[in-house]
């Protein structure tokens, strides 16, 4: 295999950078290696294809957006919407994240081993056979898949009792489904989302989804495949429909 | 949006002023070049029982005259002269920064707990709203606002910033939304020890306007900010409210947390909410106020815009963006994220 790009991307601004990982991409560059990133906002900016990237440091906002394809993995925190309408690929945060991660994302997986912020998984959608999972290893502040579409988020809540405890749990939802270990108390609900049972049929289906997240990490994925979990789905396909419009 | 950050040194260990203005430029896509600005506290030890009035002149004729005729009718000025400035390729100079070091004749007001507070108070407001071509925009004891409309590198080398030394600074990068970008209209906004940075709007600015302004307090301007330093002066300085009671009044919690709070706090935040209902603040915002005892950062009840903190050992620091804490101290130990409403306060330790 050909060797990585190294980047060092020290005092650098995003244009240069992004331009940079791009032209090396459509050049056949399979993996590319960012060092000392800090701040610099839309890496991997509506990038195609299969390479690799490995960011070492804390990048910017906006990590991703518009991604179809490439695998992108940050070993620091991210800042606001990493993902942001990622079409495809997977983004792999080893760290915390900040506001509206996976923001109107519409395919792909986005892995974060930490805590998110608020707003997580907003507005995320789905199409046919696109549909994007968020994955979050720690907590979530409030209005986690607010105004959700489709797509599936799932919390873990590692180290947090309960998983999540802020408020405003899909608000807004119309789509897709949440699912967050142990029992979530139904005041933290938001308007439009209920909580259902969690079936063996839900368990088989989010199994590989919970093994591909713990393999990443290095977790050990059994406590996880063998505990209990709440299912939020929306409650109508309009949860606002009395709001906005008359009939 | 726009771009905050502010640093404590709670040991008083004073930082010059390089290290914020990487951070702030870091973050210059949360602004559009038409404002930025820095305050420290701490600049001016060799007059640090003055007031240090900055003032934005349009000239130093007639204004100045005016100005220097109410401040010596009001008190004493120990020292004056223009604030030091460096021609930038990027910056407009568009006003004449001038500082004074002031003393209030203290037997001036009375029937106030801190006449002199009151009197400068009073007379920035009355250059404020009857000199034409004069902003008061800094009125603290040893503490001093540097701002314009420019980038935030432009206006930190347009003042030097380096050159001061402060254990506390804020600094704001303005992408300004309702209202043009003019220098009065730049971050920080600054009353007395009263120091505010803010993204977002302040959607109550009306409401809130009405209940300062009814208090004496006359906005000028031009945009929402600066209603947040009236705000802290009344409820902090005049009603003696600590910090933490004052986010409480200004983004308290949702009736629904109120109703399930303990009997006691429950019939606290009761009355909190209904004696300041009117400077309740309604609308996306993350603030940072500092005073010469410490800084306070918080969001809005429902976090519509950011704000991460970081500490190392005796600093503590607040701002949009986590790149730009790691920017000024890349060794920084805890990065959190605090809740929405929930005040983060540094203390200065004596």
């Amino acid at each position: 295999m050909a060797e990585p790009l190294v980047i060092d991307t020290k005092g650098m601004h995003y244009t240069p950078l992004n331009r940079q990982i791009r032209e090396a991409v459509a050049s056949g560059v399979k993996e590319i290696v960012l060092n000392n990133v800090l701040g610099q906002r839309f890496i991997g900016n509506g990038l195609r294809g299969d390479a690799k990237i490995t960011v070492n440091g804390v990048p910017g906002g906006d990590l991703g957006m518009f991604m179809s394809g490439p695998e992108c993995e940050v070993f620091g925190d991210a800042e606001h919407a990493p993902g942001n309408t990622m079409d495809n690929g997977v983004l792999i945060i080893h760290g915390s994240a900040g506001d509206a991660v996976a923001h109107s994302m519409r395919g792909g997986k986005v892995f974060v081993e930490g805590n998110i912020g608020y707003r997580g998984g907003i507005h995320m959608k789905q199409y046919e056979c696109k549909r994007p999972i968020l994955v979050v290893g720690g907590t979530t502040h409030a209005f986690l898949g607010e105004y959700m579409a489709g797509g599936l988020i799932l919390v873990l809540g590692i180290g947090h009792e309960p998983a999540v405890q802020d408020r405003g749990i899909g608000s807004g939802i119309h789509g897709g489904e949440i699912v967050i270990r142990g029992d979530v108390d139904v005041k933290l609900l938001g308007v439009g989302a209920k909580k259902v049972d969690f079936t063996e049929e839900d368990l088989e289906n989010v199994t590989p989804v919970i093994e591909e997240f713990c393999e990443r990490f290095d977790i050990d994925p059994k406590p996880f495949l063998n505990t209990n979990y709440s299912k939020i789905v929306p409650s109508s396909a309009r949860p606002f429909a009395g709001k906005y419009t008359w009939e | 949006m726009c771009g905050i950050i502010g640093v404590i040194d709670r040991t008083m260990s004073r930082m010059d002023g390089s290290h914020i203005k990487r951070a702030l430029s870091l973050m210059d896509e949360r602004g559009s070049g038409e404002g930025a600005g820095y305050v420290a506290y701490g600049i001016y030890p060799d007059y640090a029982d003055c007031y240090a009035i900055h003032v934005f002149f349009d000239n130093l004729l007639e204004p100045k005259t005016r100005v220097d005729a109410i401040l010596k009718q009001w008190g004493r000025i120990v020292h004056q002269e223009e604030i030091p400035t460096y021609e930038q390729p990027g910056l407009k100079k568009e006003h004449i920064p001038w500082r004074y070091f002031f003393k209030p004749f203290t037997d001036l007001v009375v029937g106030s707990t801190n006449p002199d507070d009151d009197n400068v108070t009073n007379l920035v407001m009355a250059i404020n709203t009857e000199v034409e071509g004069a902003l008061v925009f800094s009125s603290g004891k040893n503490l001093g606002v540097f701002k314009a409309s420019g980038w935030p590198e432009d206006v930190a080398n347009f003042y030097r910033i380096e050159d001061y030394k402060g254990y506390i600074w804020l600094a704001h990068n303005r992408y300004p939304t309702n209202t043009s970008g003019w220098w009065g209209g730049a971050h920080p906004f600054n009353l007395l020890d009263w120091s505010v940075v803010h993204n977002g709007e302040i959607t109550s600015y009306g409401t809130n306007r009405r209940y300062v302004e009814g208090q004496g307090y006359q906005c000028t301007m031009l945009t929402d900010t600066e209603v947040v330093a009236y705000l802290f002066d009344l409820l902090g300085r005049k009603h003696g409210l600590p910090s933490e009671m004052v986010v409480e009044a200004l983004a308290p919690p949702f009736w629904d947390e109120i109703d399930e709070m303990p009997e006691k706090k429950e019939e606290f935040m009761k009355a909190l909410r209904l004696t300041y209902g009117p400077a309740l603040m309604n609308g996306p915002f993350a603030i940072v106020v500092a005073t010469k005892d410490g800084i306070v950062g918080f969001t809005d009840r429902i976090k519509l815009r950011p704000l991460i903190v970081g500490e190392n050992g005796s600093k503590l620091y607040i701002s949009s963006e986590e790149a730009a804490i790691r920017t000024m101290d890349p060794d920084v130990d805890t990065i959190y994220m605090p809740r929405a409403g929930e005040p983060v306060i540094g203390r200065v330790v004596e």
